[in-house]
């Protein structure tokens, strides 16, 4: 009952005059050299930072960053987060999009709503979360009506809940970003396919497996890619909720070039997320690999 | 969900209900699956402008008052009083815009490409995209302002367009792409046929399909240009977007102007997301194909 | 899609995109008119305005207030700019090494300043002509940063006290003078408060934004040891850091979430803390027959206390040089001065008699800072002097130990072997001689013993 991936891409050429330079390296083009020009120099400079000590090349700074005591935890809680977080927000946020796809009422409301976290900012989001959960918020002040015990929801010795308020603040955030992209991807569905495989008896679990997510592929490679390198980059939510107390290796990153003025050994953790970033998305990009591409239609 | 399993069928005219009932059950679910979520999306939204529109005493009291009985604009009068705001929303509005317009002119065509055509370098060139994203920009303050003080451009919207720019194109890039992809090719080929160019067919035909998908694209981009602080903050000095004028105050400012300064914020990005949602759903259900 | 007449599909979309290009010409307009961005900081408005980048009074209200002093007392029109510390530093890093300062004033503490020396004018000239001012000679010698020429003039100065919410008096140990406390007497009250209470009342700054390091640098380690960093890991220092370990049991562990104690303590979530004085003055604004503001504690060796102070500097290559020493003779002055007190608690520098008749909470913490630096046994210590870059490194020292015997529960002497040798490791680069409460020693480098 599988359909088959999405229309493949296909050599569009222009029959009637050959070019020398081709079609996609025009397109391509503006976008390299805009990163180039702009990028370019200021990212070997913040790069080299990482070796370059008085007397050149040192690693210095890659033992300094793995011996500070806030390193390891960083890097512990920054895959922890990432690996609880990014499968839920997924799940949440396909069948969000598949509930609004089953038209409901107030459909265009709702999806309003869901969409709105993107607005705000993560020191914003930070903010209005930290009010909900710290000692005197606004859990703890329903808690208490309602004559049960307040929870120190964020205290330093309490990991559980401490990883629990983070991970429900970063849910909330950032799961529209996951929804609007797969909500555009379903927009290109026909519906006629579900309906087809209905017609045939598939039930809802058999359609999603074999018609729907197939069809989603492109969709959700992009939004996995970009969830996760997102999701290496920010911490202002788990800095305002939890102070130093969950160290992510993004924000010991911004305290070593702001608050200990270290740019070397921030240099250094910037490299860590960059190259985890880019072993996670190069596994992406290949497991995800449109199979359809080799193929023809 | 409907049922598609055939009872066997019964011998007197008797009509089986059952699929039916089942069907209203899923629907009543499904409505209250949504409002489930449209209200843990909001108590957090709810909460923030409550507070920001509450008196500084009542945020000091506990328990909490959930409800708005302390209405007030004290704060948000304050914080929207402060030298340069007015200023820093224009010019937010300014590199909001800008970046929208160079990002799409930019990475729509990269975007189309990467779907279309078959090229060699396709996998590392997502990787070099991804790459100047998947730094923590932090480390590039100095060099980059740097560049921008060399070339002159230190100081003005521009650069602050130019580096978001440079942001956001691997999202423009890569979810137009993702777009393109579910565009059939043959209504493109189909265009052709009727007599279209191929920027004609591309222009007509292709681009309205996939306006969902960058309808998405600058949703992001616009979003993540007028909340970023940091670029903002170190390539101007006296011409400030909003978040590097204020976001940077509000760390250090009493609760109350936090709150205020969050609220005020976050107003013209939700507008701009109602905006742009129509775009993003107008194909709901159409049967166009 | 094969069944739509192309010819219907390009009238919907040419509607579309003239509606497009409509809303697309009519953004250009302004978008193109304002070219480089509207003016916020006030700098271009007026020719030969002094552009004052600083890293003091980021809050709103407090940038506001600080406007209106410098409007009232400067006869130089002043855009004031207030960044946070790390924006400061790589603006004007770039700006010097780009060889194009676009600043004409620079604002911050010590701590801001000294690792942009090189990037700074010398002001020998100017305090000389300042010298009637009466700075205090102490501070003199931070202006220094190390080197044998003055980098900043004194902009103002505050330190850190003791905020009481009355409430706790009545868990305060009987015959102990609140405005005399020992080390012993704030663990035995804070132990007190949270039996008589039923939880912590007493906190601390230990959020990631907090100065609880100072508490450490400047206070308990000069008050158990005499000292900062020789003694960092002596038996006095063990001493120190058992007893931040019993008064840590008895503070609130929300803590390690407080940045500035004035809003836990506004809250009552928090009814007795130390902290900086102007981040302390707006628990008691309302209220201030509620409050007390009493000098931090004494110990062993003395009343350990920090001075904390600000420096205005000129860049070098700066834009409106003569406007900016202007303003700077402006900001001495004792009107400057003692506005900038009563809008936003900064001590003054200065020679000058405090006014009787100043605000509630301002008037509590001018009578605590005078006890407690006028006490018999005061003694002073500085923020670290001359470790230019290197301050936070050093500072973070301090907060790793409160991280390994507070938070972790490790064993204090071998926590402050380990974190000795670290700090040893930085100071080792600089070769710099001590600073107060420590032996002063011109050419010996610091070291732990």
């Amino acid at each position: 009952m599988t359909v088959d991936s999405p229309p493949a891409p296909v050599q569009l050429d222009t029959p009637a005059r050959p070019r020398r330079i081709p079609p996609a390296v025009l397109l391509i083009a503006p976008s390299i050299v805009f990163m180039a020009l702009l990028l370019g120099w200021p990212v070997i400079q913040g790069v080299l930072q990482a070796f370059r000590g008085d007397e050149g090349f040192t690693l210095d700074y890659i033992t300094r960053m793995v011996e500070d005591p806030y390193f390891w935890p960083a890097v512990r809680n920054t895959l922890l987060l990432i690996a609880v977080m990014i499968p839920l927000q997924f799940v949440f946020a396909i069948t969000m999009a598949l509930l609004l796809r089953s038209n409901p009422r107030l459909n265009k409301v709702h999806f309003f709503v869901w969409a709105i976290p993107l607005a705000l900012s993560d020191l914003a989001a930070g903010l209005v979360w930290l009010s909900i959960f710290n000692d005197r918020g606004y859990l703890n002040s329903v808690l208490t009506s309602l004559g049960l015990d307040s929870i120190p929801w964020l205290a330093y010795d309490n990991p559980a809940t401490l990883f629990l308020c983070v991970l429900v603040a970063e849910v909330w955030r950032s799961t529209s970003l996951v929804l609007v992209i797969v909500v555009s991807g379903l927009q290109g569905i026909p519906k006629d396919y579900d309906e087809a495989a209905q017609v045939f008896g598939a039930t809802f679990w058999q359609r999603l497996r074999h018609v729907t997510l197939p069809l989603l592929k492109p969709s959700l490679q992009v939004a996995l890619i970009l969830r996760t390198i997102l999701a290496f980059q920010t911490f202002a939510v788990a800095q305002a909720l939890t102070g130093q107390n969950f160290p992510l290796v993004v924000g010991e990153t911004y305290r070593w070039y702001t608050a200990l003025q270290n740019p070397n050994v921030a240099a250094a953790l910037a490299l860590v997320i960059l190259v985890a970033s880019m072993l996670i998305s190069v596994f992406y990009l290949r497991a995800l690999r449109d199979k359809g591409q080799e193929g023809t239609r | 969900m409907t049922t598609t399993q055939m009872k066997p069928l019964a011998p007197q005219p008797e009509v089986d209900t059952s699929p039916l009932k089942r069907l209203r059950r899923d629907r009543a679910l499904l409505q209250a699956a949504c409002i489930v979520i449209s209200l843990f999306m909001l108590v957090p939204i709810y909460l923030i402008s409550l507070a920001a529109l509450s008196t500084r005493e009542s945020l000091n009291d506990f328990p909490l008052s959930l409800l708005p009985t302390n209405l007030s604009f004290e704060t948000l009068g304050a914080f929207l009083g402060s030298t340069g705001i007015l200023g820093a929303f224009g010019n937010s509005l300014i590199v909001g815009i800008g970046t929208l317009l160079i990002s799409a002119l930019i990475g729509i065509p990269a975007g189309y490409a990467l779907a279309r055509f078959a090229f060699p370098a396709k996998e590392p060139y997502q990787l070099f995209l991804l790459f100047t994203r998947a730094l923590p920009i932090v480390v590039l303050s100095v060099p980059l302002a740097r560049l921008f003080l060399t070339v002159d451009l230190y100081d003005t919207t521009y650069a602050v367009i130019l580096l978001h720019t440079a942001l956001a194109l691997p999202t423009t890039i890569l979810i137009s792409a993702s777009v393109f992809l579910s565009v059939p090719i043959d209504v493109e080929e189909a265009a052709r046929v009727f007599g279209c160019t191929p920027a004609g067919a591309f222009l007509k035909v292709v681009m309205p399909m996939a306006l969902p998908g960058l309808a998405a694209a600058s949703i992001f981009t616009f979003v993540m240009s007028w909340n970023e602080v940091l670029g903002a903050s170190i390539l101007t000095l006296d011409h400030r977007t909003l978040p590097a004028q204020v976001l940077t105050s509000l760390a250090d400012s009493p609760l109350a102007y936090r709150f205020a300064g969050g609220f005020a914020l976050v107003i013209p990005s939700i507008i701009f997301i109602a905006f742009m949602r129509r775009y993003l759903t107008n194909m709901w259900g159409s049967t166009i194909r | 899609m094969k069944n739509t007449p192309p010819q219907l599909l390009q009238r919907s979309v040419s509607r579309r995109s003239a509606l497009l290009g409509g809303i697309g010409a009519a953004l250009s307009g302004p978008f193109l008119a304002s070219c480089a961005g509207f003016d916020t900081s006030g700098a271009s408005a007026t020719k030969g305005t002094v552009g004052f980048l600083s890293t003091q009074f980021t809050p709103v209200e407090e940038k506001q207030r600080y406007e209106d002093v410098l409007k009232k007392t400067l006869n130089v029109p002043v855009a004031y700019n207030s960044v946070d510390p790390g924006v400061f530093t790589s603006t004007v890093q770039t700006q010097s090494q780009a060889g194009s300062v676009r600043t004409a004033l620079l604002g911050g503490l010590h701590g801001d300043l000294a690792p942009l020396a090189d990037s700074l004018e010398d002001v020998d000239q100017l305090l000389n002509d300042l010298s009637a001012s009466g700075y205090n000679r102490e501070i003199l010698e931070l202006t220094k940063v190390g080197g044998s020429t003055s980098k900043y003039v004194p902009w103002m100065q505050a330190t850190y006290v003791v905020a009481v919410n009355k409430k706790a008096l009545q868990w305060l140990p009987n015959g102990v003078d609140v405005n005399d406390l020992t080390y012993e007497d704030f663990l035995k009250w804070a132990q007190a408060a949270k039996k008589g209470a039923g939880r912590p009342v007493f906190g601390l700054p230990a959020g990631p934004k907090g100065l609880h390091h100072r508490f450490y640098q400047g206070f308990l380690l000069p008050s158990f040891t005499g000292g900062q960093i020789t003694t960092f890991r002596n038996e006095d220092a063990v001493t120190a850091w058992e007893y931040m370990r019993d008064l840590w049991d008895a503070s609130a562990p929300a803590s390690t979430n407080f940045d500035a104690m004035q809003e836990p303590l506004a809250r009552g979530e928090v009814l007795v803390a130390w902290d900086h004085v102007a981040r302390l003055i707006d628990a008691p604004a309302d209220n201030p027959d509620e409050w007390l503001m009493v000098p931090s504690p004494r110990g062993p060796k003395g009343r350990g206390y920090m001075l904390i102070v600000a420096g205005v500097a000129l860049p070098k290559n700066g834009l409106e040089r003569d406007r900016a020493e202007q303003a700077i003779r402006g900001l001495a002055k004792p009107k400057t001065q003692i506005e900038t007190l009563r809008s936003n608690a900064f001590f003054p520098v200065v020679q000058t008699e405090l006014p009787t008749d100043l605000a509630g909470a301002i008037a509590l913490e001018a009578a605590a800072v005078k006890l407690q630096q006028e006490s018999a046994d005061a003694r002073l210590a500085l923020p670290p002097v001359g470790l230019g870059a290197k301050e936070g490194e050093v500072s973070q020292i301090f907060k790793n130990c409160f991280q390994e015997i507070c938070l972790n529960g490790s064993a204090v002497q071998s926590t402050l072997d380990d974190q000795a040798k670290q700090l040893n490791t930085i100071l080792k680069d600089l070769d710099v001689p001590c600073w107060a409460p420590d032996p002063v020693s011109p050419g010996q480098k610091c070291e732990v013993a």
